[in-house]
């Protein structure tokens, strides 16, 4: 693993571990209960969505929509819904948790057997997947909660402060 | 890498001498095919069109499945399966199986090949694991497997002959292409244009396998095989290394031109003609100049590679419409004089019409009418842009900049056409296509490249033009005056290779899976049957013990297979729009089954 996504990876099982690596069995409360500069989290510390009453999403959700369709949906489909050849992850979302999703991301996962071809690769490597992997995460994860409906989410919050910083180190 | 035989068969030599390929069967008929189909286009000139005509407009709505095959695969199944003496060749997606079917025998299977491939060049085929078919020739059966082995097996047991590697899947590239062979050679691509590849077309000696020359789409003249000063773009001779000059630094070293469509070759010129794809990344902000020579149309010399001629359609493109699609040659008459024409239906939604021999731009007009992103192309050889298309600037994501959602651009990225090869009929004199019709937003914005990994740089949405809710049509076109004669609409894109015949019946299949007869003159529905899966395989025909077959590749996938699977919704359609557009995943269901029609015997 390089730098950056060694950055991104062990920030994000960190924040797991500490919040108790809870594998659940339905999909975690995701409610938002606290946020740093524009991103959200819920009651144990993993990143969310925020969906206001008109629609409005966070700037994490909306950023997510645009890399995973850029990086993701050529497997996955239109919206997190799962093409002929890989799942729908907004079943899969309802069943992984955060810690899965990024250990899948950066490590690939593989199902090939008589009847069966399913490979995914390691994004470890990959910047235009680990620098926006959160977001990618917490968007899917308000596709499978059903709070972001599908398409370009239309409104969006502005781009917190920091982000284009981070974005740009992360990048290189 | 391993070969199955099927053993109870092999051993009985009786069966065996039953099954003997006819010797020295080869198509070097440029116009039609006749009980065969040898070529994957049925022949060199990439017609797909066969002189067989028991199947006629009158008794087409009489045909019956004859017998199917099954080929164990759940993959998008594209391209056709060849058809040699008394055997039958069938394809699959990845892992690549071919069977030899017994056509004496009710398709018992003579052998089987099944190489072994490391299983993660998967990811790296964008868009499903296809593959579009094996060629033949010298007595072999040629496929260029996904992780880019070409291999050579022999038409009668299966055995391998040779195998070559063409690329490296570490990079990013991976063979899905048909082979094309022309005399002593066979003519090979290469897939990866989302992973910063650099396309090439090469030719193999079909005796050994060893490379004759490779041209590559970009770079020095010493690797496109470009000739400076002899070489011509719209006839006018083109300077030394025009490709290099066309790139920021060496951006052309990842600069894509993938070359995965279809060959045609003219024996009359001894020529090659074949398309090159989008540039990479599909952010162009990030690849400043023309970046030639993707999205092209290429005339090489067979024995040497050498290029005749060239025309770029999309200088640097912002939309990804790929040049890929199949070059079909015809000989027709425009205002009153027989020209060699090479026909071509473009991803960015042009038909083109150039004469084959010069490379003179005749024709280039929309075929589909929702096409918006350019108002024409300039034909006129005095002007400046000839040559090039007129781009509007609110469709130009180039234009538009970086993180912006460039909307209701028509064509969408997967063209109005993409690899899905259309027919000619000498004798309608009509070209039949089957059509994408659908549009997108397209957001580009900055990427890193990293070897072996996608390289893409934009977020797209797909949609139907505004108004229309049908996302296909199935069109009759004339490419001497660049017209639609004659359009079927259909629920879903066509992504299902045409069939002309001599009975005056046009074929194609349909991504909820049926296979459609309809009358070559004017359109009108004469068949249909509904196969195990959707069809983006290409129909063919062939006659075996005097009765004409027709036979399709059922097995939803690939593009079609990611976009349209869970349906598509209507980004503009506002708050409190109700569903969205049809999804195929109500229609069909994933498939892999071979499906045989004919007519009832008496």
């Amino acid at each position: 693993m390089t730098r950056y996504a060694r950055y991104f990876f062990a920030a994000s099982v960190a924040s797991c571990l500490m919040a108790g690596f809870a594998r659940a069995d339905k999909p975690a409360d995701p409610a938002a209960v606290s946020s740093d500069d524009g991103k959200y989290f819920d009651k144990d510390g993993r990143p969310t969505f925020k969906v206001d009453k008109d629609g409005k999403v966070d700037f994490y959700s909306y950023i997510g929509y645009v890399r995973y369709t850029a990086n993701c949906m050529h497997c996955h489909g239109p919206d997190g819904l799962g093409s002929t050849y890989a799942p729908s992850l907004v079943n899969s979302l309802k069943s992984l948790d955060y810690a899965d999703v990024m250990t899948i991301v950066a490590n690939g996962k593989k199902d090939v057997s008589e009847s069966s071809q399913l490979v995914m690769p390691s994004f470890g490597e990959n910047k235009n997947i680990m620098c926006y992997i959160d977001a990618i995460y917490i968007y899917l994860r308000g596709r499978s909660d059903g709070a972001i409906p599908r398409g370009r989410p239309g409104e969006h919050e502005a781009k917190p402060k920091d982000f284009s910083e981070t974005e740009d180190s992360c990048m290189g | 890498m391993s070969r199955t035989f099927l053993n109870g068969l092999l051993t009985t030599g009786a069966l065996l001498s039953s099954v003997l390929i006819a010797p020295g069967v080869m198509a070097q008929d440029p116009q039609g095919a006749g009980k065969e189909w040898t070529t994957p286009a049925g022949s060199l000139s990439g017609q797909r069109f066969s002189t067989l005509n028991q199947i006629t407009a009158e008794n087409a709505n009489k045909l019956q499945v004859a017998w199917t095959f099954s080929t164990g695969v759940l993959r998008g199944h594209e391209g056709q399966p060849l058809v040699i003496g008394d055997v039958m060749y069938v394809h699959a997606p990845f892992p690549n199986t071919v069977f030899a079917l017994d056509l004496n025998n009710d398709g018992k299977i003579l052998w089987k090949y099944e190489p072994k491939q490391d299983p993660n060049v998967i990811p790296v085929m964008c868009c499903d694991t296809v593959n579009r078919g094996v060629a033949y020739g010298d007595g072999k059966i040629f496929l260029h497997q996904a992780d880019t082995t070409l291999v050579a097996l022999d038409a009668k047991t299966g055995a391998v002959v040779w195998s070559v590697k063409t690329d490296d899947p570490a990079k990013g590239a991976t063979g899905t292409d048909a082979p094309l062979v022309v005399k002593d050679k066979v003519y090979v691509g290469v897939s990866g244009g989302e992973f910063g590849v650099r396309g090439w077309l090469a030719a193999y000696d079909v005796k050994d396998g060893k490379q004759v020359w490779r041209g590559y789409s970009m770079g020095p003249d010493s690797d496109t095989l470009i000739q400076p000063g002899k070489t011509t773009n719209l006839d006018k001779p083109v300077a030394a290394n025009s490709s290099e000059q066309s790139w920021q630094g060496d951006q052309w070293k990842i600069g894509g031109g993938a070359t995965w469509g279809w060959k045609s070759y003219d024996p009359q010129t001894n020529l090659i003609f074949y398309g090159s794809g989008n540039p990479s990344t599909w952010n162009s902000k990030q690849r400043p100049g023309d970046n030639k020579y993707s999205m092209t149309i290429w005339a090489r010399d067979a024995d040497t590679g050498a290029v005749k001629w060239l025309y770029q359609m999309t200088p640097h493109d912002q939309w990804d419409y790929d040049g890929v699609n199949e070059m079909v040659l015809v000989d027709q008459e425009i205002d009153g004089k027989p020209r060699h024409l090479l026909v071509h239906f473009d991803r960015n939604g042009f038909g083109y019409t150039l004469d084959r021999d010069s490379g003179e731009l005749l024709v280039a007009a929309k075929y589909d009418p929702a096409v918006n992103w350019a108002s024409k192309v300039d034909l006129d050889p005095k002007s400046e842009t000839y040559g090039r298309p007129d781009v509007l600037p609110q469709y130009s994501t180039e234009h538009n900049g970086e993180d912006v959602n460039t909307t209701n651009i028509c064509p969408a990225a997967l063209g109005t056409k993409d690899e899905q090869p259309s027919a000619f009929s000498p004798e309608t004199g009509l070209f039949y296509v089957p059509t994408n019709h659908v549009c997108m937003d397209y957001e580009p914005f900055r990427v890193a490249y990293t070897a072996g990994q996608p390289y893409v740089g934009a977020t797209l949405s797909m949609y139907p033009p505004k108004g229309d809710t049908n996302m296909g049509n199935f069109i009759a076109w004339d490419a001497r005056t660049g017209k639609i004669v004659w359009s079927d609409p259909e629920q879903f894109s066509v992504w299902s290779g045409a069939l002309a015949t001599s009975g005056g019946v046009v074929f194609y299949g349909t991504l909820e899976g049926y296979l459609k007869a309809v009358d070559a003159k004017t359109g009108k529905e004469l068949y249909r049957f509904k196969t195990p899966s959707g069809i983006i395989g290409n129909v063919i025909t062939y006659e075996h013990a005097g009765r004409q077959y027709v036979a399709v590749l059922s097995g939803v996938g690939g593009w079609a297979g990611i976009g349209l699977a869970a349906g598509l919704t209507d980004p503009h359609a506002g708050l409190g729009a109700v569903g969205g557009y049809a999804a195929l995943n109500q229609y069909t269901s994933l498939g892999g089954t071979l499906t045989v029609f004919a007519l009832p015997q008496n």
